[in-house]
């Protein structure tokens, strides 16, 4: 086993922002990819500038998102609009196996750095550009923000309550779910690229990412195509299932499924005898005895507490049932601590804190987390001065405004 | 034109319900010979139907994703024409084999001899009890890949524990932070996100290994819990209550500080979405919305003040849109430079002209379930061209390829595989 990441070796280039650009490299660097993050000098990444912030407290390293986002990545500050600092970016990429960028389509071709001219010196270099509606058709150059992706693209519409508006999903969610997606295209073509010797470049539209997400929106499409009927909002199963889907207990709620499948098996972890009449068998309708059923259930629920719910009908019965987490729930559960999921990682500015780990486990080339988010060109000096760049240059490349 | 990039990967989908199965359509589209590996004598539940032989009163029953069969008629081969299934079958080859007779077993480790990849989701203890888990395949094949993707992942106090979607979203924080905050948890519609996202970790997990695999010559194990892989994605949230000890609520379509929401629109069930995250937008707003007047009132004054009276800007702006229609309102907002859109039912989605335009949709005939259109790639390449090779895999479709040429089956063999019911394109009779 190697305790390198199975991308040891490979170097990316992260002319991202935001948040979908951030986690797609960020997925790279947790695996061992050497991480570039190139950001214009003085403000950087505008992530650096949205909260929530670290004590509430707006400043360049105390963004929650950007702290999170970044990790494992190397920081360097370069003006892409100037001449010296095409000059260095040119340089950087290539020498690297990947370039990731999300600025808005345009914008390379006319900072010279379309795929084209990437490719004629390095013709392995694998570009992905990460945009809102991709780098062509006619919402191209549209401003977004994510719910109005989510809304376009998404299951919004068919998402929440039939007597409220639709619902979107927590924030930034989904533009972390599009970052995925681009790392999956982006690892596609470094392998392909490996072995037939030629990169590519990859348009990765937000938009799209949602509308082929499995998460309802790609199966309704198809749905709508087979029958000519949209997904729309229904009213939740709750008053209608016995026992409903969210129950509330001692701490919270938990949620469980049950219906006609597991009947036997909730009855058998209840262990209450009444429930044996099979006048209590799904589907219940019978108002009277559906108070019956309430009149046992809800002190049973609420004399106990969520994950004791949990583990019981989990261990005595097989069934899908789980505590509805938050997130300081999340940060002490026994599976997610023992797993050792969580990473702490300290920060200079921001100090020390916990954060989400690796999202899967590679048992012969794991990597791991271990340098928070870069302060804004904290690594000038070492990345610049690999490329062969004194400490006199850089000096003058500071007072020029380059980096 | 360039090869597509996984192409020579050959990989054993053994995927259910949706993770597992949208995982290896990831690695599908890209250029992997997928082969789906199915039973005829077992039916796993919400994969290719609820039931094999659905009734029409239980299809009639059912919301469009879960009883939308062509025309909600069943057919002769159900199970070929879910739209659930066959929106993650393209692209494959499927095959049957029966795991539980020795034979079977024995088929399955011929095929991971000249396989890379394996793709799983079963639940917990599946594979291993079918003397299949990782270590009885890495005898096979040093070279073997073997992503296994799970809720709670392969260790822990959890790893026995089941859950399906709905419990994952609740289990990893994501329930408490979507719910309309005027109302509990209770109001939540289902949403299997951590599915989705944990097929994309799956195909991203194969991927490295692939290429960890041409630097140490060695396969591996991936065990993905798909809570874990779903928290990264509300790291924000997470960082929230370690830094600052706050437990972060649900904000419902709310930003943390820009005026955000969905708005109700002229007609019946329309509605628009934007953000206004600084007073520029602000400003373009109210000349959008004739309501220049707004400018002088000291609660919408800076970015801070109108945050701070939101639910009295979301009045206004609601007694706007409420009067406008959708299309008309969504124009003015962009033509102001506003980050605005509709929200997009399936119709409207399928009528886009933006998605038109990139191609995104794809038409595909496919034998049992008829020409019809689908959504597309979530991504495309500029010299490799990502395609439909083969429409949505029809169970026990390519046998004969898998069992003779792959393998080299003899035809006595074959015929001996038949007889003792591992090959076939309809499922045993004793499955409802």
């Amino acid at each position: 086993m190697e305790m390198t990441g199975p991308l040891q070796g490979l170097r990316v280039i992260d002319l991202t922002q935001g948040a979908a650009g951030p986690y797609c490299t960020r997925l790279l660097a947790a695996y061992g990819a050497t991480v570039i993050k190139v950001e214009r000098p003085r403000t950087g990444d505008l992530m650096r500038h949205v909260g929530p912030f670290v004590g509430d407290q707006p400043g360049p390293d105390r963004s929650l998102s950007f702290l999170h986002l970044n990790v494992n990545k190397l920081g360097v500050t370069l003006n892409l609009a100037s001449t010296s600092g095409r000059a260095v970016v040119a340089s950087l990429i290539a020498d690297a196996d990947v370039v990731v960028e999300s600025f808005r389509p345009g914008t390379m071709d006319r900072l010279g750095l379309c795929y084209d001219a990437l490719r004629a010196t390095n013709p392995r270099i694998v570009l992905t550009s990460i945009s809102n509606f991709g780098q062509s058709g006619p919402y191209r150059d549209l401003p977004a923000s994510e719910i109005v992706l989510y809304g376009m693209g998404h299951a919004m519409f068919g998402t929440g309550q039939p007597d409220a508006e639709p619902m979107s999903m927590a924030p930034r969610v989904n533009l972390h779910f599009a970052g995925q997606t681009a790392a999956v295209a982006t690892m596609a073509a470094v392998f392909g690229s490996q072995a037939q010797g030629m990169g590519d470049w990859i348009d990765v539209s937000i938009m799209e990412t949602f509308a082929s997400s499995i998460d309802r929106r790609a199966i309704s499409l198809t749905a709508f195509d087979y029958t000519g009927e949209k997904m729309v909002r229904i009213a939740s199963v709750q008053g209608i299932a016995v026992p409903p889907p969210y129950n509330p207990c001692a701490d919270g709620y938990f949620h469980i499924t049950v219906g006609t499948p597991w009947w036997e098996a909730f009855v058998r972890a209840v262990d209450e005898s009444f429930l044996r009449d099979e006048r209590f068998n799904p589907p219940l309708t019978d108002p009277l005895l559906r108070e019956e059923f309430d009149a046992f259930w809800i002190p049973w629920c609420m004399q106990r507490t969520k994950r004791e719910i949990a583990q019981l009908f989990q261990e005595t019965g097989g069934l899908p049932c789980a505590p509805v987490n938050s997130i300081a729930d999340l940060l002490a559960d026994r599976n997610l601590l023992v797993r050792g999921f969580f990473r702490d990682l300290y920060h200079p500015v921001a100090g020390q804190a916990r954060y989400p780990g690796l999202p899967f486990v590679m048992n012969d080339t794991p990597g791991a987390l271990v340098r928070a988010a870069p302060t804004l060109g904290q690594d000038n000096v070492q990345v610049y001065g690999e490329l062969g760049y004194a400490e006199r240059d850089l000096n003058v490349m500071a007072s020029t405004g380059v980096i | 034109m360039k090869k597509l990039p996984l192409e020579g990967v050959r990989v054993l989908d053994m995927g259910v319900v949706l993770a597992g199965p949208q995982a290896a359509l990831l690695l599908a589209d890209l250029g992997a010979e997928v082969i789906r590996v199915e039973s005829t004598q077992h039916f796993p539940p919400q994969t290719r139907g609820i039931f094999a032989h659905p009734t029409k009163e239980s299809i009639m029953a059912s919301i469009p994703t879960a009883g939308g069969y062509p025309m909600r008629e069943a057919g002769e081969r159900p199970w070929n024409r879910f739209p659930w299934f066959n929106t993650h079958a393209r692209n494959k080859l499927g095959m049957t084999v029966d795991l539980k007779k020795p034979h079977g077993r024995d088929i399955f480790k011929r095929l991971v001899t000249i396989s890379d990849v394996l793709v799983t989701n079963q639940t917990p203890g599946t594979m291993e009890g079918l003397g299949l888990g990782y270590d009885a395949l890495s005898k096979v094949n040093s070279r073997f890949i073997y992503v296994e993707a799970s809720s709670f992942g392969s260790t822990g106090p959890y790893h026995t524990y089941r859950a399906l979607g709905l419990q994952m979203e609740a289990y990893a924080g994501h329930d408490l932070l979507r719910h309309y905050p005027d109302r509990d948890v209770s109001s939540n519609t289902w949403a299997v996100t951590a599915d989705a996202a944990g097929a994309l970790g799956m195909a991203l997990a194969a991927e490295m290994a692939l290429f960890a695999r041409t630097r140490t010559g060695r396969g591996q194990y991936i065990d993905l819990s798909m809570v874990e892989n779903f928290v990264g994605l509300i790291g924000p949230a997470v960082l929230d209550y370690s830094f600052n000890g706050r437990v972060p609520e649900s904000l419902g379509n709310r930003d943390y500080a820009a005026i955000q929401g969905c708005y109700p629109c002229a007609g019946e069930d329309r509605w628009l979405v934007f953000t206004l995250p600084d007073d520029a937008s602000w400003d373009a707003f109210t000349r959008a919305s004739g309501n220049e007047s707004a400018a002088a009132d000291p609660r919408f004054a800076t970015v801070a003040a109108r945050y701070a009276n939101h639910d009295a800007v979301d009045g206004l702006i609601t007694g706007w849109t409420r009067t406008v229609q959708r299309e008309t309102a969504v124009e003015r907002l962009r033509a102001e430079g506003i980050m605005a859109g509709p929200v997009l039912d399936d119709g409207d989605a399928m009528a886009d002209p933006h998605l038109a335009a990139r191609g995104y949709f794809l038409e595909i005939d496919q034998e049992d379930a008829g020409r019809h259109r689908y959504p597309g790639f979530p991504y495309r390449f500029h010299e490799a061209e990502l395609s439909v090779r083969h429409p949505p895999v029809r169970l026990g479709e390519h046998n004969e390829y898998v069992y003779k040429t792959l393998l080299g089956v003899t035809d006595q063999e074959y015929a001996e595989l038949e007889a003792e019911g591992h090959i076939g394109m309809e499922y045993a009779p004793h499955i409802r």
